[in-house]
């Protein structure tokens, strides 16, 4: 089915709106969508809700592979990211259009290149057995800035994730189920997150956290991963404008602060599950 | 209530009776797909002939009549029934008004999204004062509220901007400035009630243009910018708001206006 197409008068006024500092839901220029998280019964599975509209699950999952032969003593990281036909009648099954590839990449960059996982931890035997970690992203609902919302739930369930524990005597390899041996964490460095800006009239305009009409009336889009140390993991700008050093510097600015308070909202829920896990085991 | 497409079904005797004390039992409650009303099939002769009309989610199989939405029975006087649902998708019925988006203009008719799982073709002779040399001016992209002379579920739907008489009677290209959003067809369907409490109660509070399409578009122009997301806003969040809560919801916004 086709996408439902945006007229002159959506258009027009969203960009009025925009140029007076008004935003459709009525967030102010900087404002993110009220950000929920929220875990599946299994370990690894986290559900990141934007608004009331955008959602996107993330499902961790692991398996004992051989390892690739130029690295024979790292494990393997893979993403994944899916647009299913739920999240908008628009995504196109089966295709790999141009959006899906761009997402993909953007969230291999952001999680696998920042080597925020450490994958020598997950080798098992050195050039025979090592561990490989699966991230599939569901996008659910659609509703703009996918990008930032897979981010979260992707980085969320892999610090929720717990893989089995593994014995090696000789060579013998025992793994354990989570009645023998609890499972163990992986061990992250740190927590790259992606903030979206959208630009509007060749730049001079800027928004946070975009909503889909608005992301079909922007100009260009820039897409920082950041961790809480303000370290940059990668940026991104896409749709062609020309943006000033000013204007990057001013985003990476907003970025920092932003990534901050959700990698506090993260932290904040993987607690609270923590407990609840705790108090379920107990009864 | 705008009912779509009525079914008339004739029913005889005492079959009837029976048939409409089961429905009137159950007027007011809620009704999933693949509820039943049955009733015997008619045997004996009788002379009284006595109509039921069942409207939407409401579907004859044979000697009993199917429930095929979910929602809320409802009842008019003297026999009409139909369950009043809260869905989002749009399935034309001729003879609805919709606001439709032009997506392209080709040969001699325009097509129009209208939400439904097609689009719609619009002739541009279909306007007031429209002729062969005389051109509408209607842009890829603009609004259109229209109305459908065909829609059924074989044949491409097709719309028309006059009525019987050749006169645009309110409909046509519209929406300079003005906001375009989409609610659910319960909640448009509560704001074309004549008199609706809603709409009465909205436009105390300041002077606005709306126009309603039965599609669940909605589009709204106030004076400012600021005031018509205020409206849309409102209109949005007046889904799953009982009457008390919208008028505290009104009054506080009353407030805050002036």
């Amino acid at each position: 089915m086709r996408e439902t197409p945006l007229s002159n008068c959506e258009r027009q006024f969203l960009l009025t709106a925009i140029k007076e500092k008004k935003r459709l839901d009525g967030r102010q220029t900087y404002d993110y969508r009220n950000i929920k998280i929220t875990f599946g019964t299994q370990y690894g599975c986290c559900i990141v809700d934007l608004g009331k509209t955008s959602r996107v699950l993330a499902q961790v999952s692991c398996e004992l592979v051989a390892p690739k032969e130029n690295r024979p003593t790292e494990g393997i990281l893979f993403f994944n990211l899916e647009l299913s036909q739920m999240a908008s009648p628009a995504f196109e099954p089966s295709r790999q259009s141009e959006l899906l590839v761009k997402l993909n990449r953007q969230l291999e960059r952001c999680l696998r290149n920042s080597k925020c996982i450490d994958t020598e931890s997950l080798c098992v035997v050195s050039g025979a057995k090592v561990w490989q970690v699966r991230v599939d992203v569901h996008v659910l609902n659609h509703d703009g800035n996918i990008m930032d919302a897979s981010s979260i739930a992707a980085i969320t369930a892999l610090c929720h994730f717990r893989r089995p524990d593994v014995c090696v005597q000789g060579e013998e390899v025992t793994v354990f189920t989570p009645e023998e041996r609890d499972p163990v964490p992986l061990s992250i460095y740190h927590m790259p997150i992606c903030v979206s800006f959208s630009f509007f009239e060749q730049g001079t305009y800027l928004l946070v956290d975009p909503c889909e009409r608005e992301e079909r009336v922007m100009d260009g889009l820039l897409v920082i991963a950041m961790n809480k140390h303000r370290e940059m993991c990668s940026v991104q700008s896409s749709g062609g404008i020309m943006l000033l050093k000013e204007q990057v510097l001013r985003c990476s600015k907003i970025a920092s602060v932003k990534v901050a308070e959700v990698t506090e909202l993260i932290n904040k829920a993987l607690e609270n599950d923590k407990k609840a896990r705790y108090v379920f085991e107990f009864l | 209530f705008p009912l779509r497409r009525k079914r008339v079904l004739l029913l005889r005797g005492k079959n009837t009776e029976a048939m409409l004390d089961s429905f009137k039992e159950r007027v007011g409650e809620v009704l999933l797909p693949g509820d039943v009303f049955s009733f015997e099939s008619p045997g004996s002769e009788s002379n009284i002939q006595d109509k039921v009309i069942c409207g939407p989610g409401l579907r004859r199989n044979g000697d009993e009549i199917l429930v095929c939405k979910s929602g809320i029975l409802r009842h008019k006087e003297p026999n009409l029934y139909w369950i009043d649902s809260q869905q989002k998708r749009y399935v034309p019925a001729k003879g609805e008004c919709v606001i439709g988006i032009v997506t392209a203009k080709s040969g001699d008719v325009f097509k129009v999204d209208v939400g439904g799982s097609e689009q719609a073709s619009l002739s541009y002779l279909a306007f007031e004062g429209a002729t062969k040399r005389n051109r509408p001016n209607v842009q890829v992209g603009d609004l259109v509220y229209s109305q459908f002379i065909i829609a059924n579920k074989d044949m491409e739907p097709e719309l028309v901007c006059i009525d019987s008489s050749g006169r645009a009677n309110g409909m046509g290209v519209f929406g300079t400035g003005g906001l375009l959003f989409k609610v659910s067809l319960g909640l448009v369907r509560k704001l074309l009630v004549p008199q609706s409490e809603i709409v009465k109660d909205l436009e105390k509070i300041f002077p606005f243009e709306m126009v309603v399409g039965m599609n669940g578009r909605i589009w709204v122009k106030a004076r400012s910018t600021q005031q018509t997301l205020i409206v849309a806003n409102i209109l949005e969040s007046c889904e799953n708001m009982t009457a008390q809560q919208r008028r505290t919801l009104f009054k506080k916004v009353a407030q805050n206006a002036s």
